[in-house]
């Protein structure tokens, strides 16, 4: 095929809160963008976002948390990913992510972190500006 | 020359001022992307008629409030949405609010707790005391109630699929206080199918879950008679990117769902629908949400006499609960969410609320400081001691424009509520997904709009400013989940299992009849089973709820 591979983009929601307008106008923006996305919907299990991460063979995987929960879930979704050995993922953040915890889920390897009020155009280029470099 | 009508005001003086100069954008429109006229004049009234539309305070369709005096009675309960870690912080924050003259508590719950699991349950690990306080079992109730005299404060609690056990928790440490059952008051949110459409914390498939909530209708009538029963909410649906129309519809056909629901299990409708209560958003177009408040009244007035042959005036009433709009708070340029919320809350007043929660202004970044809580209780005081506002009943009445609206918004909602009768009604249409993405398409268009500038939100994508500092957030007290799992563990070696297995016994068997579960979670409660326990009993028997994912 000559034609650009669509980039493949799991959007998923960890722990147990509800909240998932932000999620799906993320999945939408980022669909009508030309990627091929998958939304897990809510109360996601570390365990069933790398699963998921997996059979899809995503290349991005963003995840939205708003309860507060996010510096306990996300290395634990990291691990869980690592231990299918889909390690080689960008990925993205968004929700309530208080700023004082950014520089701790950028460590976890986040490449962006995306808040309130954030443009989804600015996500859509945040993926396609890194996404090629990520192998999965 | 004068014009002698609207219309010919348009053509004359109007066309010529916008001729010299465009109006600052080509169109204007509701949230519900309805236009708006420059003007509203006598001509919008020809047909409408003041005893049909309004008639009095206190009386049918009570389009102008549900009492009569309304707040030159009393003022609406200012009620915080708070709680947060475990009980006895959560009991220290009640005290404080209480203390600075709020008037009513309003429990938030931690997340294992609305989803019916234990502090120490593995599966909750990361959310334990964030969202909300966690309560486990009775103790913890206790603890959370304790100095609070249960027969004078009322408390609402958003709290849903494990609604009707924590309403036997409240129960049990009301009676423990020496309470008179009579005289207690409160509000649980009880509202399972906003669950399943925007908010998220179902357990149970529909069939059992309404069967709890009508369980709740027929006990409380009965037992509870000062309590209500559910709390039916737009508010989830709001925030979850729905128009100030569909917010209406959607609730109403819940609300239509629940009252058919109790009328199948052999309830009259004006025996429980006095306790019935509504939930509202109070977003940011300030005289549409005025309008919305006062249509809610009429449309729900209607349906109770019209559709339900109601007598009894009681069950005609629309009483509310608002919230300003938490999806309208920014991040950025935080502190001008101190004047949406202020905005939001006097267009909740001005519609004529009974209670009312403003948000914190950081919101945005955190779970709000006490510091912010605070601002927000005192935005309501100004508000209701200094601004007048309250001193005059539904003072906006007879305005061109908000009755015009007000119309508009009753038609809308009503059309909606029609389509959604007509796809088989609120739980036919979330099996199917209509509510579910109606709202996404609203959401996403007001997504588009806002990136496109064609909404303009202060500090978001207009009047940017290059952030400053990051102001003072709450930190998160990480040593709860410990602290809950302790207690947990030594209440499980203290308490009578026997009587607990007992208790859960008589729940499982109940699950598969029609029993009334109430006495049943009271039962269990005043023998420490947990929250876990029960639900884990009911998973068992009911099985779990499958969310049907769509984007």
């Amino acid at each position: 095929m000559a034609d650009e591979q669509a980039i493949r983009v799991l959007i998923a929601k960890p722990g147990l809160d509800g909240h998932d307008r932000g999620a799906k106008v993320v999945a939408r923006a980022l669909r009508d963008a030309g990627m091929e996305v998958i939304y897990t919907g809510i109360r996601q299990t570390p365990d069933m976002i790398a699963e998921a991460a997996l059979q899809e063979d995503a290349q991005v995987v963003g995840l939205s948390i708003l309860s507060g929960a996010h510096l306990e879930l996300f290395p634990r979704v990291i691990a869980a990913l690592e231990e299918r050995e889909v390690s080689d993922v960008l990925l993205f953040c968004g929700g309530i992510i208080p700023e004082a915890d950014i520089p701790a889920v950028e460590e976890m390897g986040f490449r962006g972190v995306f808040g309130p009020g954030t443009s989804t155009q600015d996500i859509i280029e945040f993926v396609r500006e890194h996404a090629p470099t990520y192998a999965n | 020359m004068a014009s002698n009508s609207e219309h010919e005001w348009r053509e004359s003086t109007y066309a010529r001022a916008t001729a010299r100069n465009k109006e600052r954008q080509p169109r204007f429109e509701s949230s519900s992307g309805a236009e708006v006229d420059p003007l509203y004049a006598p001509e919008h009234m020809a047909e409408w008629n003041y005893h049909e539309k309004l008639g009095y305070p206190g009386e049918y369709p009570y389009t102008r409030g549900v009492q009569p005096t309304m707040y030159r009675g009393r003022l609406w309960t200012m009620r915080q949405y708070a709680g947060f870690a475990d009980a006895e912080e959560s009991n220290r924050r009640y005290k404080f609010l209480l203390e600075q003259g709020q008037t009513g508590l309003s429990v938030a719950f931690d997340l294992p707790t609305q989803i019916g699991y234990d502090s120490d349950d593995p599966v909750v690990t990361g959310e334990v005391g964030k969202v909300g306080v966690a309560i486990s079992s009775l103790q913890d109730m206790e603890t959370l109630t304790d100095g609070i005299p249960l027969e004078q404060v009322t408390t609402s609690m958003t709290i849903n699929s494990t609604g009707p056990i924590l309403l036997a928790l409240y129960v049990a440490a009301a009676k423990k206080q020496g309470a008179d059952l009579s005289k207690i008051g409160g509000t649980t949110q009880n509202d399972i199918l906003k669950e399943y459409i925007a908010r998220g914390t179902y357990i149970f498939p529909p069939r059992p879950s309404l069967r709890m909530i009508t369980d709740t209708f027929a006990w409380c009538t009965d037992e509870l008679p000062s309590w209500n029963t559910i709390s039916i909410s737009g508010y989830h649906m709001r925030e979850a990117g729905c128009t100030a129309a569909q917010e209406l519809a959607f609730t109403f056909a819940d609300a239509i769902e629940y009252v058919d629901a109790a009328i199948e299990a052999g309830m009259e409708f004006d025996a429980f629908a006095p306790r019935l209560s509504f939930f509202w958003a109070c977003h940011s177009n300030f005289l549409e949400e005025i309008a919305k408040f006062r249509a809610s009244r009429r449309i729900w007035a209607k349906i109770a006499t019209e559709r339900y042959g109601s007598t009894n005036p009681r069950s005609q009433m629309l009483r509310f609960h608002t919230q300003t709009g938490g999806a309208t708070l920014t991040a950025q340029q935080p502190i001008n969410n101190v004047i949406r919320t202020a905005l939001q809350a006097l267009s909740g007043v001005l519609g004529g609320t009974q209670s009312l929660h403003t948000n914190s202004w950081d919101e945005a970044l955190a779970l709000p400081t006490e510091e912010s809580v605070e601002t927000a209780l005192r935005t309501q005081q100004v508000i209701g001691y200094e601004s007048g506002v309250a001193d005059v009943i539904d003072p906006l009445a007879g305005s061109y424009y908000i009755e015009a609206l007000t119309d508009r918004v009753e038609e809308e909602a009503n059309a909606y509520l029609a389509r959604i009768e007509d796809i088989g009604g609120a739980l036919t249409g979330i099996e199917q997904g209509f509510q579910q993405r109606e709202i996404q398409e609203s959401a996403y268009r007001l997504q588009r709009m806002q990136e496109e500038g064609d909404r303009v939100v202060v500090g978001v994508n207009r009047f940017e400013t290059e952030e400053l500092e990051v102001p003072p957030i709450a930190g998160h007290d990480r040593t709860v989940e410990t602290r809950q799992a302790e207690r947990l563990a030594k209440l499980r070696a203290e308490r009578d299992n026997a009587a607990v297995d007992a208790a859960l016994g008589a729940i499982r068997t109940a699950a598969n009849n029609d029993e009334n579960m109430m006495p049943l979670l009271i039962d269990a409660v005043e023998a420490y089973a947990t929250i876990g326990e029960i639900c884990g009993v009911l998973r068992e028997e009911w099985g779990e709820y499958q969310e049907a994912v769509t984007i």
